[in-house]
Parts: C-alpha cells; structure tokens; sequence
C-alpha cells in the first residue's frame, strides 16, 4: 500500500517540479509534512548525501526518501515514479519539436512558472535556514545559534566571492561542514 | 538488442560521472554522447537541455530519454532513463543503510548538522542562479513573490502554484506584458 501511494506522490512530483534538481525541494518537502515519511531534518540530510554522491539529485533524493519510507522497493518504485512523467511527455514532445519550442503559449506559460519554481526552492531554503540557524524556542538573542550562522556566512563568502574557492564542488564544502561540526559540537 | 544495451551502458556511465545533475551533466554528456558515440551533435544537445528545462521532470533523465528515443525509439528512451537511474539506485541504497545504523552516534549528529547549515547556503545560492535565468522583469518578480508568501504562509499544495503561475503567464503575455 505504502508503495502505491510512494509512486503517486513521485509520479506528482515528477510531473510538477520544472527546472530539475531542487525544483523537486518543495514537492518532498509538502510530501513529508502531510505524510509524515520523512521529518524536514532528515530532508535536509537527504539533499546533503544527494548532493554529495553521483547521479542527478533529483534521482538520488527520490531514490533515498523512498528507501527512508519503505526500503529497497520503496527505493525502485520512488525513482521509476519520479522518471515515468518525464519519460511520457519527451517521447510525446519529441514527435513535434519544433512547433513545442516556439508555440507561444508554451513560452507564455513557462516565462510564468520559472519565477514560481524559484520561489517554491528559495521557499523551501527559508525552511531549512530556520531549521539549523533559528532554535525557535529560545528567546531573545537566544533564538539565533551563534556556531551555525557564522560558519554559515563563511560559507558563503567562500562559495560567493573568494575566486579561489567559488568554483570548488559543493562535496568539498559539505565535507568541510560536516568535520566542523563534529569538532564544535553543533 | 545489442544497441539498447549500449543506450544502458552508456547513461549509466554518464549517471555515475554526473556529481549534482542538471548543468553540471552536459560537459559529460558532450563526451559521451556527442565526442564518442556520435548519438547527436552539440547542436541538438543545447536543443534537448533547453527543452528538458521546460518540461517537467529532472533534465538530466529528459536529456535521457531524448536521446535514447532517437536512437531507438520509444524502448530506446525508456532504457536510456533506467540507466542514467540505476547507478543511483545502487549507491543511495547502499548509503542510506548504512546512515541510518549510524545515526545514533552523536559525532553523526554533530556531522550533520553542520552538513545542514552548508545546506542553507547552497540552497541559497541555487536560488540566486535560478533567479538570473528566472525573473525577467517586473511581472516575474510579482510572481515569485505571491509564490514565495503563499508557500511560506499557507498550507496550499505545490502543485497549485504550478498551475497559477502557467495560468499567469498566459495571461501576461495575452495583455501585451512580459519580456520575450
């Protein structure tokens, strides 16, 4: 049962989420709320090890939230799920290529998607940012976690603004992350 | 039979080379496909990703199946997306497991939460690229913003801002605003 319902919820996110990748963030997101497969944390984990192994990340989130919920199967029966739309629509599309790249109201309805697809990632961002930086029961100055913000904004000096870096495999900055967080007790 | 396999082979190599997905894929797949199998030139290939960025699904898998669906046809896309899948399936399920006997230990934690706030500024500077590529001009920043406060304050599913944002541009475009 709990494998139908895993290739509904893929087939959904496969079909809705446009752009690859972290388009797929808020779909797993909602997904784990209302289903409670997956806690926002473990999400969390997940984009880091998706983002840290080979393959699409958008493959190995699927691949990993269905192992998290039901195993092996729940692994195969997520992935096949989250492919099948993609894999319905090219092969329709491919027959008429050209007339689906310059229809206009193809071009219309994308021109309007692609900001809702960046809001729905910066969004999701926003959830993991009060997850790891905000503890939400402190009060005061309390509520900010002094550690993560500041390797936060080393981060992403590193990953913005110093050439020698900005360039660097996000693995090198996960891996950096997670060594420092062992050794400052985050 | 002997050039499915080949499709399998080759996507599942690609897949394994593949570190993040989407962009980071097409240098590999010029060798591959372009460089060595000679499947399509680097023409069709530009063609193929700007597509697979408007369709829905992953653009590594829609690249895929485009390409396994010239070579041969309908079996040759669906063969080409189970490779590019499989390395995946292998490797994640193989991680996950052992994640998970690990989790307990408070060193893992520790690790992960500092993996975590790594995470909020990748996620952050994703967001700004897809910004550069997304938002156009006015009309565009409206949406994002509806979008980014209805998500943030409401329970309403994904979906529907899928289809409110297509519903939109249509629209936009229909009254004579919105860049080309």
């Amino acid at each position: 049962m709990i494998c139908l319902k895993l290739f509904y919820e893929f087939f959904k996110t496969g079909l809705f989420a446009i752009g690859g990748g972290l388009a797929t963030l808020p779909f797993l997101s909602d997904m784990g709320e209302r289903t409670g497969w997956f806690t926002r944390a473990q999400l969390a984990d997940m984009l880091a090890v998706s983002e840290s192994t080979p393959g699409p990340v958008g493959v190995n989130m699927a691949t990993y939230v269905g192992f998290e919920s039901a195993g092996v199967p729940g692994a195969v029966i997520a992935t096949l799920g989250l492919v099948m739309p993609s894999v319905i629509v090219i092969l329709i599309v491919a027959s008429f290529l050209k007339a689906f790249r310059t229809n206009k109201y193809v071009d219309a309805a994308f021109y309007g998607l692609r900001p809702a697809s960046t809001a729905m990632v910066a969004s999701a961002g926003i959830g993991v940012v009060l997850l790891s930086l905000v503890n939400t029961a402190g009060v005061g100055l309390a509520i900010f976690q002094w550690k993560e913000i500041a390797l936060a904004a080393v981060i992403l000096v590193l990953t913005r603004w110093v050439p020698a870096t900005k360039k660097l495999h996000p693995i090198v900055f996960i891996g950096a992350a997670a060594v420092v967080g062992v050794l400052f007790h985050f | 039979m002997k050039e499915l396999v080949e499709l399998f082979l080759t996507f599942a190599k690609v897949g394994v080379m593949t570190f993040g997905g989407g962009m980071a894929m097409l240098p590999i797949l010029q060798r591959e496909v372009v460089e060595n199998k000679g499947w399509a030139t680097d023409e069709e290939l530009t063609d193929y990703f700007a597509i697979g960025q408007c369709t829905p699904g992953i653009i590594a898998v829609n690249t895929a199946t485009f390409i396994g669906q010239k070579q041969k046809g309908v079996w040759g896309g669906i063969v080409a997306t189970l490779g590019i899948v499989f390395p995946s399936l292998l490797i994640i399920t193989a991680l996950a497991g052992l994640i998970t006997s690990f989790s307990h230990l408070e060193w893992v934690q520790n690790a992960f939460a500092g993996i975590r706030v790594c995470v909020c500024v990748l996620i952050f500077n994703a967001t700004l690229k897809l910004w550069q590529g997304a938002v156009k001009d006015v009309w565009g920043a409206l949406i994002f913003a509806a979008v980014l406060a209805a998500s943030l304050l409401t329970e309403i599913s994904p979906v529907l801002f899928v289809l409110a944002a297509a519903v939109a541009g249509v629209v936009i475009r229909c009254v004579g605003g919105g860049k080309k």
